[in-house]
């Protein structure tokens, strides 16, 4: 950190910083969070963000359920997760400080908003005390700033009432951020214009409250010194700010564009994957269209239609929703018909935490449906990943005609990071490659169509959308006969079409890039395997096990059915394979019964990401372990980590 | 895929050219035959494509008959045909879409979709083979089985008040719906012509006996001998009348009911004038209501024909003003729409 000095206050260098908007669900905390990322992105920081908030839209007023949070991480270098810990929090009123303080290092920087410390929201928060007055902060550096009265205050000539002036304060929280941390202001500012150039008052009033936050950095004799924090040395190209709930809607977008399909969207509103629905039903100009179902059923069954009549069909959801869409999905395990669903995981079962992200369906993803019913599963590893994912999933569906399911979670969903923009040329193509004409002659000598030949290489069957005269063909769940796709009860019958399903799954292997192990000394002896959102948190964690000096792989799956080729003869090279992951311990279990491997299974489910640290205390065991001799088949044991739990069995 | 077919005059076909080369394996006598018949010999007189004719189903006796109809098919899953239809519809509006459901299938487990593909007007042709059983799993009493009904599944006689199917499609809002049954091909056929020519969905009702499981159900008023005092004629802009001499017909009560009456008691200018395409599907709906089933006179042919606009026409029209506002949707401008930044 390097120290320059300004006119009044010190001004320093920071490479990093994780600041944490806190508030009331009603206080706009994501609003102020996001607008921070976007003047952090322009700026070319690297960054990271993580919403954290309650399910219900308007949780009781000033109490811990209500807090709502937005976390964002900035840095001159690139990163890999939200933080562990935030280095600032802003604390709207009592219950956001007490819900977030605990996460805080010694040392943090709090800024409270102090007109809501009065002695009936205290009480309310859970506190017996004042925390402000009660010495409990002393750890940290604590800026008492009345928010709420200067931004009531700078809007009283406006005609803005008290009440409605209030309602600014996030604002307010914004430009002493935007100070503190030297961001430009002409960005947010624009924004304002923008956004409420149809409600004149309350853009007056967000708009003063936004300068006076600055100005109040700026001129109250409180801070000793403010920040800044330099552009991350990213590889060139243009770059956009981007979570993963919209990169994943631009990419089947992608997918319908690189393939000629046109994009039909059958969904039913669900948390936290309608922001998808969201982003499609405003592209129509792609030719998406989007139907808002009457229930999830409904959604995937539409999907469904628009597949066999020729479309790139979609279905998107999250865990409950996945449970009523099975037997659809298994309708299209038989129909041999492209469709992706994709499943935003949250924590289960049941409703279970809506708002939190888990990655706990997994096996139901690859199993969940009864019969033999095989389709390959693809996973997300961060936010602008998403978009890669989803074009991967509709490369798949169409070119293997089968239904694919996409995985991603609550915390890539409404995580951003920045995102190096692709080369829309250089994407994959997609080629439907629809059936045009007969391919059987039948005992007479006549053309026909028969919807179950397979193409000798993917297995595939043809697509035959209607339109077509001489492919009329009729296809359903009852078994079909191989070939000629006829209601077939022959047993000898059903057992060559399930292997043949079975055998077309997982011959996909051989289209998919080999893992990537990422061990740059090659002298690793633990690998560490991890798949989904868990990526940036075990990125992390095994960079900080190297600055130690140690060597240790990390390689993380997309594919996690079939699994790519190679990805056994990856698990044989070392000596200790960890699989961190949010769940009981389910991609563990898969490796273990397809490799006998022994790997170790290192879980968390609290709805929150792991935390490097964690990890580097997960990942430094198993070194240890090695390094003492004991990795190896066999032996059973249970290791508690400190947010976490290490199974061996 | 649809240009190729332009080109080409709309061949002429016979029944034989919509049938497939499957054998149809309903019980013998079963009313789904007649009902097949009558499809396959309306569909050349419809001046259709073969190749843009669909038939969707779910689960049920009534849902094997995609693989009899020498058009592209699906047999799908237990009640999801109209939700699976109305995405096929939406994105293929030069089809022709049939689904084929039962009174289980359309009325108990689809029934959700059954309503929302009514009420969004989906285009869309519904045909609901109506036996009043559960024929498929060896006969269960179904949501239309009248009250008391003794089957295997309810040995003491079912509690269940029925669904009025018509009244429950009238009440969905479905701006297409009619009534026939199984022994009248003729009157079948029109009001599948009907149907198909209405834009949007269409509902049609068909009595249909399963002679294995609920034998005789419709017996009393599809019967020949019957017919004639049983089934009430509706004709749009005609006097609402019938029985082997017109003697009998329908009017307004004081209280605003509707009443089957002798003609040559209230005079033939009393007589409800029948009216399909009235805005207000009130009267439809209490000609739903005339018999409370198949005991009583019932109306046949077309409750409700009104014009209101389509999904996936609709559908359409909002990608193509969208195009118009702002041009082809650009992948590397949608890429580039939020803020963006150059390094390096
Ligand atoms: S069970 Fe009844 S409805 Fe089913 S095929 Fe036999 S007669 Fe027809």
């Amino acid at each position: 950190m390097a120290d320059t000095t300004t006119n009044e206050h010190q001004h320093q260098l920071l490479d990093r910083v994780v600041i944490r908007f806190a508030g009331d669900s009603g206080d706009g905390m994501q609003l102020a969070g996001d607008r921070f990322t976007t003047s952090s992105a322009v700026l070319g920081n690297d960054l990271a963000t993580f919403p954290d908030f309650p399910a219900e839209i308007r949780a009781p007023a000033g109490t811990l359920a209500g807090v709502s949070a937005f976390q964002v991480h900035i840095s001159d270098h690139d990163i890999l997760t939200p933080g562990d810990a935030p280095n600032v929090l802003v604390a709207m009123n009592p219950a956001a400080l007490r819900a977030n303080v605990a996460t805080l290092p010694p040392g943090a920087i709090v800024i409270v908003n102090v007109d809501a410390f009065d002695e009936r929201a205290v009480a309310k928060a859970g506190y017996a005390t004042n925390p402000l007055t009660d010495g409990s902060l002393s750890a940290y550096t604590v800026y008492e700033v009345p928010m709420t009265s200067i931004t009531t205050e700078v809007s009283k000539d406006a005609g803005v009432k008290p009440r409605d002036a209030e309602r600014s304060k996030n604002f307010f929280a914004l430009g002493l951020i935007s100070w503190l941390y030297t961001r430009p202001i002409e960005p947010t500012i624009a924004w304002i214009e923008a956004r409420y150039h149809d409600k004149p008052l309350v853009k007056e009033a967000n708009h003063r409250a936004f300068k006076a936050g600055y100005h109040f950095g700026e001129t109250a004799e409180l801070f000793e010194s403010s920040y800044e924090v330099r552009p991350a040395a990213l590889e060139p190209g243009v770059y956009t700010n981007v979570t993963g709930n919209t990169a994943l809607a631009w990419g089947l977008i992608a997918a319908s564009v690189r393939s000629g399909l046109p994009l039909f969207l059958g969904t039913y509103p669900i948390t936290p994957a309608s922001d998808i629905l969201h982003e499609l039903s405003k592209q129509k100009h792609f030719g998406v269209r989007t139907f808002q179902a009457e229930d999830e059923i409904a959604g995937v069954g539409a999907a469904l239609g628009a597949a066999f009549g020729g479309a790139l069909g979609v279905t998107t959801t999250s865990g409950p929703g996945l449970d009523l869409k099975s037997e659809t999905i298994g309708l299209a395990v038989s129909l041999e018909l492209p469709l992706v669903v994709v499943d935003i995981q949250r924590g289960g079962p049941s409703t279970g935490l809506p708002t939190k992200a888990e990655q706990a369906d997994l096996l139901h993803a690859i199993y969940g449906r009864h019969g033999e019913a095989p389709l390959p599963v693809v996973a997300a590893k961060t936010p602008s990943h998403c978009f890669d994912a989803a074009l991967e999933a509709a490369r798949i569906a169409v070119r293997y005609r089968t239904p694919v399911i996409l995985l991603s979670d609550g915390y890539l969903a409404n995580g951003a990071e920045p995102w190096r923009l692709p080369d829309v040329d250089g994407l994959v193509t997609i080629d439907p490659d629809f059936a045009t004409e007969p391919n059987h002659v039948d005992e007479e000598g006549n053309a026909s169509f028969w919807p179950y030949v397979r193409d000798e290489e993917t297995l595939a069957r043809p697509w035959a959308p209607p339109g077509i005269a001489g492919l009329e063909h009729r296809i359903g769940g009852l078994e079909k006969a191989d070939g000629a796709g006829n209601v077939s009860y022959d047993g000898a019958n059903h057992e060559r079409m399930t292997r043949l399903r079975a055998a077309r799954i997982a011959g996909i292997a051989h289209d998919l890039p080999p893992v990537d192990v990422d061990d740059p000394d090659g002298d690793a002896e633990v690998l560490v395997l991890g798949w989904g959102s868990t990526y940036g948190a075990i990125a992390a964690g095994v960079r900080r096990v190297r600055a130690l000096g140690h060597s240790v792989a990390h390689a993380h799956l997309v594919h996690l059915n079939p699994f790519p080729t190679n990805l056994g003869e990856v698990l044989a090279r070392y000596r200790a394979v960890l699989v961190p992951e949010v769940n009981l311990g389910q991609l563990s279990r898969l490796v273990r019964a397809e490799y006998l491997v022994d790997a170790i299974s290192f879980t968390q489910l609290q709805g929150v990401p792991f935390r490097a640290a964690a990890l580097e205390a997960a990942i430094l065991g198993q070194v240890e372990r090695v390094r003492a001799g004991a990795a190896g088949p066999g032996g059973t044991d249970e290791v508690e980590g400190d947010n976490g739990k290490v199974v061996r069995s | 895929m649809t240009e190729v077919a332009d080109a080409v005059p709309v061949p002429v076909t016979t029944r034989k050219d919509w049938s497939s080369d499957q054998e149809v394996r309903w019980c013998p006598g079963c009313g789904d035959y007649s009902i097949l018949a009558a499809v396959q010999m309306l569909l050349p007189e419809l001046g259709v494509r073969r190749e843009r004719t669909v038939f969707l189903s779910g689960i049920g006796c009534a849902a094997r008959f995609p693989y009899y109809m020498n058009t592209y098919g699906m047999h799908s899953i237990h009640g999801r045909a109209p939700a699976i239809a109305t995405g096929l519809a939406a994105t293929r509006p030069d089809l022709d879409v049939w689904v084929v459901s039962g009174d289980g299938d359309a009325l108990s487990i689809g029934g959700n979709h059954l309503v929302h593909a009514l009420r969004r007007n989906i285009n869309i042709t519904i045909l609901l083979f109506n036996n009043q059983i559960y024929g498929l799993t060896k006969g269960q009493y179904s949501p239309t089985s009248e009250v008391a009904k003794v089957t295997k599944s309810t040995p003491f006689g079912s509690l269940e008040q029925p669904f009025n199917p018509l009244s429950l499609a009238l009440g969905a809002e479905a701006t297409f719906v009619a009534r026939t049954h199984d022994m009248d091909r003729k009157h079948m056929m029109e009001v599948l012509r009907r149907a198909h020519d209405h834009r949007g969905a269409s509902f049609v009702e068909i009595y249909q006996n399963c002679n294995v499981f609920n034998d005789a159900a419709f017996e009393g008023i599809t019967g020949k001998d019957n017919r004639a005092e049983m089934l009430i004629p509706l004709v749009d802009g005609e006097p609402i009348r019938f029985g082997a001499e017109g003697q009998h017909g329908v009017v307004m009560s004081d209280d605003g009911s509707l009443a089957v009456v002798d003609v040559a008691d209230v005079g033939e200018d009393a007589l409800l004038v029948h009216d399909e395409h009235h805005d207000n599907p009130a009267l439809a709906f209490q000609l739903s209501r005339l018999s409370h089933g198949p005991v009583e006179p019932t109306p046949i042919g077309v409750f409700r024909d009104v014009e209101r606009p389509e999904y996936g026409a609709q559908m359409a029209e909002q990608i193509d003003a969208a195009v118009a506002r702002r041009g082809s949707g650009d992948l590397a401008a949608l890429l580039r729409s939020g803020s963006t930044w150059q390094v390096g």
